[in-house]
Order: structure tokens, then sequence, then C-alpha cells
């Protein structure tokens, strides 16, 4: 009993770490082919189009209300203490920037365009496509892998920005509509206290999910085995694996920008 | 010249090419045939180099593939052949034109602005027009086959490799696909390897038959040779018995699926 359950741990430590090898590997051969090939933009295009474009209304809707929601809580907490809403722009403001901007919109577009791309080189790796990348003189981390990678480096930080605004603006709603604040206190509790750093705080920290999503995606993509059964294994495992590593890293990135001042 | 010597492939432990030799001579075609997960398609994927051999070597014009090491040799060594795969490997997000033309992209210096007049050149040797536009979720099996084959020799290799040219088409269609294999050999005068178990289309294709039982080679002959081979495994092959000494033993070792693929899986991602 005690030797099967140590057996079966040793199992999962090995394969984990002949998964965290290959991903190593994986990241090598992009930066590789990034720094030795043409970039192929036309991909480049067609990604940023399927993981931008396609993923906007969903990253609009989940902000403006998560926008909403902060909103309503803070007034209702500062009206229960204070017997008025003070601060609502303030931390609604700081609260998307800095934090809920840059999370929400990675955890969206890992759920909505990552899932999307394990799925469909899982796809092409279990019909020969994959293979058949090789045998017409590419190479599939080249032709599929980097474009999905720049891609998301250029759509996830833009989709935060809106994030930030689409959040800002339901906090508004309620602020104005609800709570009663009048506009001008609500815009002047953000700005009057924000600063550029708080912007970058959060706008670096896209940076970072966008390169962990991309590239967890694409390597359970590309790992996929076993038929349909196992594109949509991988599909889920790209999912829970990229949400859980944006919230991870979301911690880590935190405080390498708190060690550097950038708060 | 393809020359395999003592080639050897396992997956997890479970051996699957035991010692290949074979010699496929310049200009031939050479059929190999043996049951399911004989280790045919393997073998094909070694001479590619989709997959490594642990052991032996495999030369074509004097390259040995197991001796290549970098990304930029293993590419260099890989534009003399084209690949018809099983199930034709067409790319679902590009239309049939640029399937067509997408090796030339990567293994020659055309302009682009030929590419077009080239798809439609190599899909009329194929016997199709009128598709370049078409996706390949809007083909038949049979025109997936030949717009596969027009893919494999766009670039004009001098080595064809089929994996199952005809399997799940109708006996017209395969028959369709074996006059063109033929058709291309004389027209493009390539050296030509096709895995298959279909019998009838190994005896109308192939100059050799190269019959393979447990990862290894029973027996390399003429067709003619082959009809009449006094080899048990081989007879019972090609008369397709039930009763002999393969059945069971081909059930007893036949890899599992999901085995062979995730062995191709792993060696894909250490490959990267």
């Amino acid at each position: 009993m005690i030797g099967a359950f140590f057996g079966a741990g040793g199992r999962w430590f090995l394969e984990t770490a002949e998964s965290a090898g290959q991903f190593a590997l994986m990241v090598r051969s992009a930066a590789f082919w990034f720094l030795r090939s043409r970039v192929e933009w036309r991909q480049v295009l067609i990604q940023m189009l399927r993981i931008g474009v396609e993923s906007t209304p969903v990253v609009t809707m989940t902000t403006l209300f998560t926008g909403m929601v902060l909103a309503l809580q803070t007034g209702a907490s500062s009206n229960a203490l204070l017997n008025e809403p003070f601060f609502v722009g303030t931390v609604v403001g700081f609260s998307m920037v800095m934090e809920l901007g840059p999370v929400m919109s990675a955890l969206v577009v890992s759920g909505r365009a990552g899932a999307a791309i394990a799925a469909e080189l899982g796809t092409m790796k279990v019909t020969d496509q994959i293979d058949a990348l090789y045998t017409l003189g590419t190479d599939p981390v080249r032709y599929l892998v980097i474009p999905r990678v720049l891609a998301f480096v250029v759509t996830l930080p833009i989709l935060k920005i809106m994030a930030d605004f689409t959040g800002i603006f339901g906090g508004w709603v309620v602020a104005y509509f609800k709570l009663g604040i009048p506009t001008n206190t609500y815009w002047h509790d953000i700005f009057d206290y924000m600063e550029v750093d708080n912007f970058m705080h959060g706008f670096l920290k896209s940076f970072v999910f966008a390169f962990a999503i991309s590239f967890i995606c694409c390597f359970k993509g590309l790992t996929t085995s076993g038929g349909a059964e196992g594109v949509g294994k991988s599909t889920t495992a790209a999912v829970v694996v990229s949400m859980t590593a944006v919230l991870i890293l979301d911690y880590f990135a935190t405080a390498v920008l708190v060690a550097l001042g950038i708060t | 010249m393809i020359d395999a010597v003592g080639v050897r492939k396992s997956f997890r432990h479970r051996p699957v090419l035991r010692g290949i030799d074979i010699i496929v001579e310049e200009g031939e075609t050479l059929a190999i045939i043996g049951g399911s997960g004989c280790g045919k398609s393997t073998f094909l994927k070694c001479v590619i180099g989709l997959l490594r051999p642990d052991e032996g070597s495999i030369t074509v014009d004097g390259m040995d593939i197991t001796k290549l090491a970098t990304e930029a040799e293993i590419a260099q060594y890989r534009r003399r052949f084209g690949y018809l795969f099983q199930e034709a490997a067409l790319f679902d997000s590009l239309p049939v034109w640029e399937n067509v033309t997408f090796g030339l992209k990567y293994l020659t210096d055309t302009p682009r602005s030929r590419f077009r007049s080239i798809a439609g050149d190599k899909l009329a040797l194929v016997g199709l027009k009128d598709i370049e536009d078409l996706r390949p979720s809007e083909l038949s099996g049979g025109m997936k086959k030949r717009v596969a084959l027009a893919r494999a020799i766009a670039a004009e290799p001098s080595y064809i490799l089929y994996d199952e040219p005809t399997t799940g088409l109708d006996p017209i269609m395969s028959d369709v696909i074996n006059d063109l294999i033929i058709d291309l050999q004389k027209k493009l005068k390539v050296t030509s390897i096709v895995v298959t178990h279909d019998m009838r289309s190994a005896y109308k294709i192939a100059s050799r038959m190269a019959m393979l039982h447990e990862g290894k080679v029973l027996q390399v002959a003429h067709p003619e040779v082959i009809k009449i081979s006094t080899n048990a495994h081989v007879r019972q092959f090609v008369d397709g018995l039930s009763e002999g000494p393969i059945k069971m033993k081909i059930k007893e070792y036949e890899p599992p699926e999901d085995e062979e693929e995730q062995g191709r899986a792993d060696e894909t991602a250490r490959r990267r």
C-alpha cells in the first residue's frame, strides 16, 4: 500500500519533470526560431484577430460587471461605516488597473483563446498535420508557436487596457446611477491618486501572463496524443494549467514589481 | 538510393523495428507489406527523419539521417522527400492551392507569384482541376489523397514515401490512386517506398516488395516471386488467411496505438 503510494508519487514526479523539461525545450526552440528565421507575419495577424478581436466582447462583459460589483460593494461598505460612499472611484480604479484588469483579461483569454489554440494544435497533432509541417520543410514551433506567442504578447496588454476602461466605466455606472456619486468626484477619486507606475504595474503583468498562456496552450496542443479524447484532455489541461499559472505568476510578478518600486 | 542497415526502434522499451535491412534502388518502387503494427509506418517515418532510429543507419544519397544533429541538416536532408500521409494530413485552415504549394515556401526559392499556377499544374497532374480555392473539409477522401499527392510532388522531390495510399478508399478510387502512383513514377522518375497492406495495390505498383513481420524483413523480392513465395508467413499474408503462423503473434506483438503514438509524441517533444 505504502509502496504503491510512493510508486504513484514517483511516477507523477517523473512525468511532471519530463513535461517541464519538454516545455523548456519548446521555449528554447521558440527563442531559436524567433532569432534565426523570418516571422510569419500573416499568421501573427490571423492569430491577433482570433485572440484579440474575438475575445473583446467577452473581456468587455466580464470586466464591465466586475467594475460594477466593485463599486457596489465599496459603496455599500462605505455607506455602512461612514454613511457616505467615499473613495469608490479610487477603489475601482486601482483594483482594475493594478490587479483585476490584467488578471481578469488573462483568465478570460486563456479560457477562450487558449482553449481554442490547444484544441487546434491538438487536432493537428493527432491528424499528422504537425508531422506534415516537418516534411514540408518547416518547424511547428516556427510556423505555429511563434505567431501565437507574438499575437498574445501584442493583444493581451491591449485587452488589459480595454478591461481597465470598461471596469472603471462599469464602476461609474453604479457610482452615478445607484450610489448618487457625481461624475467629477468619481474621476477625481481615481486620477488624484493614480500615477503612471500604478498603470505600469498591471500593464507589465499582462506581458508575463501573455507569455505564460501562449506557451502553455501551445505546449499542451503539440503534446496531444490519443485521438479525439486526447484533444479534449489537452484542451482542458491547457485551460486549467494556464489559469492556475496566471494566478501563481500574478503573485510573483507583483512581488518583483513591488521590489522594483513599480507600484 | 536508400540504404537502411540494422534499423532498430522501440517505443517505451517495446521494440517495433528489430533490425531492418533494406536497399531501395534508384528509380524503383518498393512496396513494404505487413500486418498492422508490424512497423511499416514507423520505418517510413525513420526514413524521412520524423523518428530517430535507436540503432542502425539510413543513408540517402550518401547522407546518414542518424548522424544529422542540427535542425538545418535534417531540413536539408528532408528536401529530397515527398511524403503522402495515410489520412492526407492537409492543413484545414488553408485552401487547396496553399496546401499544395506550402512546401515551396520553405524548400525552394520559387517566387510566390508563381505558386498559384504551380498549384494548378500539380493538381492537373493528379487529375484535379477547379478546386484550388476549396477547403480540405469540402473534399472527398479520394480528392484529399490526390491533393496530398500533389503537395508531396510540388517541390519536385527525388523520393516519394507513401503511407497507406489506398487505405479508406473504395476499390475504384484505390485503383485511380495506384494508376497515379505509376504515372508519377514514369513522369517524374522518382524513387518510391509504398507502405501498404492492400495486396492488389502492392502487386500493381511495386517493382519489388518487402514483407515485414514483428519488426523484421522476412523477404524482399519481385511481386511475381512474392505471389508464389514458399515462406509460410509471406504465404499466409498475401493469401489473406486467418490461419497460419502470423495470426496469434501479430496480436501478441501489436503495440497499442496509444503507446506508439505517445512514444512519437515524446520523441517529437524531445526533438524540439
